[in-house]
């Protein structure tokens, strides 16, 4: 909230506009924007059920869409919006339970989220594209 | 609520380069955030060039150095110097702590840049106000509650249980912690911040104290204690390296365990 005091028009500090960003930070802001993306991620999802459910010529339309390279770049980051919130949740997971809150611990969690999460969803599309 | 700029009337602008002090070769540029209720204008940024030849080694010893000799309008809480009063807490290069303890080689930009305790109502120049803070903190009941006869000498504890305060009681309510917290920022009207949860937990750890129940049921608040979301600011930025996300998370787990 912005609770400066106005009746003494006092000024309210800098906060995010000074504060050096940390990466135990940056990675709490992912956590929710990939959260976000994963509310549009299911409505694709769900785009894509209707269209099989309604006839050969919808699910061919909704195939035309998503493999189209924009349509696969947009799978793409909704595959890596899934796996980083996934690994996000266990690194809460870990938290919950106590553990993880050294600053070394938590520094390492929020790297290896950061890289488990991009080569797993490189790892998924290479899998995607070897069995099509 | 989240407003992730600053209100019209907090906007800084550039404020006045100080000249530089004859003589000195050794010359560390600072950039200071002031404000003053006096004049009706706009926080803003002043330029100061420190000799620090001529300058002890600590960012508060800068501070002093403007004061004495450059600016004596720059105004600044300082009093121990060594870190046990928690006065000189600020946003020192971009981190919270204490301006008595941060080496100005420490700091990682050539500039050093200096600003009141993030998200707060400035009184003057760096000195915030803290009345909420210290009203959160009166709100927990920091002190030992019983209920059995007072002992005749004192309350005893065992090492053990001694120990469990260890890592707690060192907390001088500085506020660097909860002023980086980007919860207590968007909801500090009703989130209690990461100093004074450390805070709640030390009595809710104390084998001595006898009101652990009636303390988590006070906490057990989707706003009170729930708006952690383990962001660790507080952590990376504690200038006594005390852990109050850890304590946090002994809280939630105190509450969990309650139940079963």
């Amino acid at each position: 909230m912005a609770n400066a005091d106005f009746k003494a028009n006092r000024p309210l500090s800098p906060h995010l506009q000074v504060y050096r960003l940390i990466l135990t930070m940056l990675m709490s802001i992912l956590h929710r924007i990939t959260g976000a993306g994963l509310y549009f991620g299911t409505i694709l999802m769900a785009f894509w059920l209707i269209c099989a459910a309604s006839g050969p010529e919808a699910y061919e339309f909704a195939n035309g869409v998503f493999g189209s390279w924009i349509g696969r770049l947009i799978l793409f980051g909704f595959t890596w919006a899934l796996v980083h919130h996934m690994l996000g949740g266990l690194r809460h997971f870990v938290w919950d339970m106590g553990r993880g809150f050294q600053l070394e611990a938590a520094n390492w969690m929020a790297k290896a989220t950061i890289i488990g999460s991009v080569s797993l969803t490189i790892l998924l599309w290479i899998i995607g594209y070897v069995v099509r | 609520m989240v407003q992730l700029t600053l209100p019209k009337n907090s906007r800084m602008g550039e404020g006045k380069v100080w000249d530089k002090p004859e003589g000195a070769t050794n010359l560390r540029e600072y950039r200071v955030y002031r404000w003053s209720p006096d004049d009706g204008r706009n926080p803003r940024i002043d330029t100061y060039y420190v000799d620090m030849d001529d300058c002890g080694p600590m960012v508060l010893d800068a501070l002093i150095y403007i004061k004495n000799n450059i600016d004596p309008t720059l105004t600044f809480r300082r009093s121990c110097r060594e870190g046990i009063c928690g006065s000189c807490a600020m946003n020192i290069d971009g981190t919270n702590t204490l301006a008595c303890t941060k080496g100005a080689d420490e700091c990682q930009d050539e500039i050093v840049k200096i600003y009141p305790l993030p998200h707060m109502p400035v009184v003057k120049d760096l000195v915030p106000d803290l009345t909420r803070f210290y009203a959160q903190h009166r709100s927990i009941e920091p002190w030992l509650k019983t209920t059995t006869p007072e002992p005749a000498k004192e309350w005893l504890q065992s090492h053990e249980d001694r120990q469990k305060l260890d890592g707690l009681y060192e907390c001088i309510l500085c506020a660097c912690c909860s002023t980086s917290c980007p919860s207590y920022w968007w909801n500090g009207d009703r989130y209690l911040g990461p100093a004074i949860l450390l805070q709640a937990y030390r009595w809710l750890i104390d084998s001595r104290d006898e009101a652990t129940g009636e303390r988590l049921d006070n906490l057990e608040d989707p706003f009170r204690l729930y708006r952690c979301h383990t962001i660790m600011n507080c952590s990376q930025t504690c200038p006594k390296g005390l852990n109050p996300a850890k304590a946090i998370a002994e809280i939630k787990k105190m509450m969990v365990e309650r139940r079963v």
